[in-house]
């Protein structure tokens, strides 16, 4: 039978994402560039049983998501650069009480309000950093609506394997394209759920990582009763100051990430095994990157494009090889410099580094790029 | 017969954190009654807090329970309560969480009529840290951050939740303790959202600012103050003056309750 083959927005690719992925909750506050996702949903998971609420602020749409997880629904909740910002508090509770969920981040630019119909690269730093205290993060930068859907798809697999937000990028250019897509069939992409406890209740402890790193994860609901706080805790969920024991958590909540970045990170690489110049790119930046390949060379310029779809946690070792294999790295970001620190910090001074950055709420063009190219080697 | 608590109680978390004289703890033996009385299943049972003193309540008690951030509870109960409407859900926090950080999510979630019992304990001041302002401080008291005395009006908690759309709104004191759980019993055996507002007390930071000379003198205040609702009735406004109504203030048992009303759009996306 052929495949299910649609024309859809980014946005609605997203959100059939998550219903492929198993979501059961959305808890969200509208804002452009993102609200479709939230508009099908609103449609789509009560077919499947699912929930999905307007809460009255985003502050209030990551509590419920929260909240919903923890009751054992997978959970998402999408919105724009200003709606991470109410978020980052509580992006900073799912990251320390380990609740799987799903955060999309439909950039626009600017600081504040910006330019809310305009495309931005600018919240990269902000899925990184996000929120107060030390932690590790998880991010996806996907490029076209298909890719949006199995990126959704993934991102929920990495949060409910590692018990902890992920958040997925993508700018108001992808967000509001249409494309055609082919919709895998039930079964073809690889679903991961939680690990539910194998122990009774009464021996439960939500982060007894005695077994593994990441502790399995009961639902509310489900038989287990157990505590949850904000608060550093103890491997039975309560709250501790011994120094030993806040320590080790802390580094734990760390480790389950960077111990596992082969599984984690994911990326595009496209002429680069003879690449005098690397072109660094991620999401819609990237289409033009790719085609600057090309003229370049068609020029004569051996130039390749490194594209990450992991951009948290940095994919380090790989950007550290190019450097040492390359003439110059070009870094192209539609915002005024952010992931070029990343590959300035990594790339050790191996090779030259140019940046191609835009704020206007244009997209970077090819044009651009080979420019940028032919200056700086 | 001494009633036993202890068996409510998670083993090895006592002592609590809160000082003596503290109204807290008052509320929270009222909470265990009222649990008891309806004899609530633990296992399907959510107490949800944010923070301060009042919201460290949660960890004592052996049930699904999520301490959260400051103001933030009625929106993660939501979650947890919508995710699944079998649980049953009961909030607790203090005044400050309640209604100036987490304003917005109150008064929403009685907006909304969810199926949970929110009980706030307000005892009028920011305990946690250290006894600044909150939107229930009486006007003229002090507080750490009024040292002239407080310029600033007060939020009657019951009627904002009345008026938010709340369906059960009640208030006592925790110098009434059997009310308390008479009144929490009403609110869990409610179908929509019910909001018991406890009048308490926080010896250590309103106190002793405040010319009371004992927790006994803070007690005795709460109950002279206290009006129960249908003795107001009878009362003209200068009686009333400077007293509070308790009892139960508000109930309406015909708007729907909200994952009620979301089952339904269930059921019309299903075709059903
Ligand atoms: C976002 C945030 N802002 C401020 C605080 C500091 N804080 C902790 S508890 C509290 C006030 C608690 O007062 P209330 O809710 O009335 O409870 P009480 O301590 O009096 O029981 C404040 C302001 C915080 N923890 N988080
Ligand atoms: S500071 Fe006040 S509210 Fe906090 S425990 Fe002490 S008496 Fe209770």
């Amino acid at each position: 039978m052929a495949k299910k083959v649609a024309l859809l927005q980014g946005n609605e690719a997203c959100a059939l994402g998550a219903v492929y992925a198993g979501a059961k909750f959305f808890g969200g506050y509208p804002i452009t560039p993102s609200t479709e996702v939230a508009e099908v949903l609103s449609a789509e998971l009560p077919k499947v049983g699912g929930k999905f609420i307007q809460m009255e602020d985003e502050i209030g749409a990551m509590a419920a998501i929260i909240g919903a997880s923890l009751t054992g629904a997978k959970s998402i909740t999408a919105t724009s650069g200003p709606g991470v910002s109410l978020k980052q508090e509580l992006i900073g509770y799912a990251c320390i009480a380990e609740t799987p969920c799903v955060i999309i981040n439909v950039m626009r630019g600017g600081p504040s309000t910006g330019m809310p119909t305009g495309p931005g690269q600018s919240d990269v730093m902000q899925a990184r950093w996000g929120t107060h205290g030390d932690h590790a993060a998880i991010a996806l930068v996907p490029n076209s609506c298909q890719e949006i859907f199995e990126e959704t798809v993934r991102a929920f697999n990495l949060s409910e394997k590692y018990r902890m937000p992920v958040q997925v990028l993508f700018d108001e250019i992808v967000g509001h394209m249409r494309e055609r897509i082919v919709f895998p069939e039930p079964g073809e992409l690889e679903i991961i759920d939680r690990q539910p406890p194998s122990v009774s209740p009464a021996d439960y402890k939500p982060y007894d990582s005695s077994k593994g790193q990441v502790p399995p994860l009961a639902a509310f609901g489900s038989g287990y009763k157990f505590h949850v706080t904000g608060l550093n805790k103890a491997d039975d969920g309560f709250p501790t100051t011994k120094a030993e024991l806040v320590d080790a958590e802390e580094r734990r909540q760390i480790d389950k990430v960077m111990d596992n970045v082969d599984d984690i990170l994911k990326n595009e690489e496209y002429l680069t095994d003879d690449a005098e110049v690397i072109i660094w790119a991620y999401g819609s930046t990237s289409r033009s990157a790719r085609y600057a390949v090309n003229k370049l060379r068609e020029d004569g310029i051996k130039a390749g494009l490194f594209r990450p779809l992991t951009i948290w946690p940095f994919p380090e070792a790989r950007t550290a090889e190019l450097a040492k294999q390359c003439k110059a790295i070009i870094v192209a970001e539609m915002n005024l410099g952010q992931m070029i620190y990343e590959v300035e910090r990594v790339s050790k001074g191996d090779c030259a580094i140019g940046g191609v950055f835009r704020v206007d709420g244009e997209p970077i063009n090819p044009g651009q790029i080979v420019d940028k190219v032919k200056e700086v080697l | 017969m001494a009633y036993d608590y202890e068996k409510s109680i998670r083993p090895g978390k006592l002592p609590h954190i809160w000082c003596p004289g503290c109204g807290h703890g008052i509320v929270m033996k009222g909470l265990i009654r009222a649990m008891d009385t309806c004899e609530l299943d633990r296992a399907k049972t959510s107490i949800v807090s944010g923070i301060g003193c009042a919201s460290r309540l949660p960890g004592y008690l052996d049930a699904c329970t999520l301490h959260t951030a400051h103001g933030r509870a009625a929106a993660f109960a939501t979650g947890v309560k919508l995710a699944d409407p079998e649980m049953t859900v009961i909030v607790c926090g203090g005044d400050g969480d309640g209604t100036a950080i987490g304003g917005n999510h109150f008064i929403h979630a009685c907006r909304r009529n969810i199926d949970m019992t929110y009980v706030v304990m307000n005892n009028y001041i920011y305990g946690m840290t250290g006894g600044q302002f909150s939107p229930c401080t009486p006007t003229g008291a002090k507080a750490s951050t009024t040292p002239y005395g407080n310029p600033d009006p007060i939020f009657d908690i019951s009627k904002l939740a009345i008026g938010a759309g709340a369906t059960f709104v009640a208030r006592t004191t925790a110098a009434h303790p059997r009310e308390i759980d008479k009144l929490i019993v009403q609110g869990i055996k409610h179908k929509g959202m019910a909001v018991i507002e406890v009048l308490d007390d926080c010896p250590t930071t309103y106190g002793r600012r405040n010319k009371f000379r004992s927790v006994v003198d803070m007690m005795k205040e709460l109950k002279k103050n206290a009006v129960p609702a249908k003795a107001a009735a009878k009362m003209t406004a200068e009686q009333l003056q400077g007293k509070f109504l308790t009892g139960v203030l508000f109930q309406d048992t015909e708007k729907p309750e909200y994952c009620e009303m979301y089952q339904e759009v269930i059921n019309k996306a299903q075709g059903a």
